[in-house]
């Protein structure tokens, strides 16, 4: 069996340092030695594919618990899944969960005295079509106040979570809205070097996503490891 | 050509991980020899965290509709996570060699801008002698924390340290 095609290493500058010390919980929990570089095996290139019957989608935040409608403003956020080299991936699940309209989540680990809101829980689920796209629809969640250092204030965000084809193609990460003035001071945003690869994470209103007397529309596009034409060096 | 999306912290996970089936690979039915993959991850001053997203993946046995090969699940109060899978027999190496039998873990978190990716292989396992990653790393206590150790009938305990004394090996994949 000839051997699997490795992942490209990321992009420098793109990914944010382990060692970020103005987010203070990294201070204690970044390793000390560098990671061991390590060729690509059917380990790394071979990944979970999801059932939707074992995993269902949940697309429509704003009724996925109660049926009742939560409060806030409606959104919808969609975009397209590529991988390095513009191909879309399909049919991978997209995991999506954030605070409510107020900046609360329906979490008991949440203590921000904010409110809850009983229709709406915060999470969803969601697969890219054959051309890679995938559609939310949720509402725009609060600011919320975190305690890293004085009047500390998380820009107002969503997380994702995307698979891919394989584990080395794991993503996890944060949407943030454009405009926010938060995002200057935020440790987490700014923990990437590279300001594009930072600003790639800001999603763009888009006229064409938002929906007439129903919800604004947000592009938020993503791109996986794509994978190398030549084997890693060990 | 584009570039691959920055990664940010899961943060505190709070929806991610209220699925704790996840936990279960072996839930869809999946038969063979079952076993608990558990341990307990510590930061840098030797303190348990209990905010951690622990997701395995596992290429054998292969994925079907009764093995998803991938679970999660968090690590509680005390620092610790619990995982039910099936064991993992050798998978394909490059060339002509062979992996002794692992599971890949990363692990996601509040402080972690990115997964950690490191690796639990079985104490004892013969080919653990010639895998080319544990062969590749000469010090025996950093091979050792690659390496989960019998914690009782068909439990396997791998601790995990993230930073400092006994700081466990990560791979950069
Ligand atoms: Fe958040």
């Amino acid at each position: 069996m000839s051997d699997p095609i490795p992942f490209r290493p990321y992009a420098p500058g793109s990914q944010p340092s382990l060692d970020t010390p103005d987010y203070v919980t990294t201070r204690k929990r970044h390793p000390l030695r560098a990671p061991i570089k390590i060729p690509h095996t059917v380990t790394e290139t071979t990944g979970p594919v999801f059932s939707q019957t074992h995993f269902p989608p949940s697309v429509d935040l704003t009724i996925n618990t109660t049926g009742q409608k939560a409060l806030g403003e409606r959104i919808v956020v969609a975009g397209t899944i590529l991988d390095e080299d513009g191909r879309p991936v399909p049919h991978t699940m997209v995991e999506v969960w954030q605070a409510n309209a107020t900046g609360r989540y329906d979490h008991p680990g949440d203590q921000h005295d904010a409110p809850l809101d009983p229709n709406f829980h915060g999470a969803g689920r969601v697969y890219t079509d054959a051309n890679g796209r995938y559609r939310i629809v949720t509402i725009r969640p609060g600011a919320y106040p975190w305690p890293n250092h004085h009047n500390a204030w998380r820009p107002t965000h969503i997380h994702f979570s995307y698979f891919g084809p394989a584990f080395a193609s794991r993503l996890v990460t944060q949407m943030y809205f454009p405009g926010d003035p938060l995002l200057a001071f935020d440790p987490i945003f700014n923990a990437i070097p590279d300001t594009r690869a930072r600003d790639r994470l800001i999603a763009a209103f888009d006229m064409d996503i938002t929906e007439a007397d129903y919800a604004l529309g947000y592009r938020f596009d993503v791109v996986l490891r794509g994978r190398g034409a030549t084997p890693m060096e060990a | 050509m584009g570039i691959a999306t920055a990664s940010q912290t899961i943060g505190p996970y709070w929806h991610l991980i209220e699925d704790k089936d996840w936990a279960d690979l072996t839930r869809f039915g999946a038969t063979g020899d079952k076993i608990v993959l558990t341990g307990t991850i510590f930061d840098g001053d030797g303190k348990p965290c209990p905010d951690t997203c622990v997701e395995i993946w596992q290429s054998d046995p292969p994925t079907s509709d009764t093995f998803p090969g991938f679970g999660r699940a968090n690590s509680d109060a005390t620092g610790t996570f619990r995982l039910t899978t099936i064991k993992p027999g050798p998978v394909a190496g490059l060339g002509n060699a062979q992996q002794a039998p692992h599971i890949a873990i990363c692990l996601l978190g509040r402080g972690l801008m990115a997964g950690l990716v490191t690796r639990a292989y079985f104490a004892g396992d013969p080919l653990n002698a010639t895998d080319p990653l544990l062969s590749s790393i000469e010090d025996p206590a950093l091979r050792g924390t690659l390496i989960a150790v019998a914690d009782g009938p068909g439990v396997w305990r791998l601790d995990i340290r993230l930073q400092g004394d006994g700081e466990t090996v990560f791979l950069d994949v």
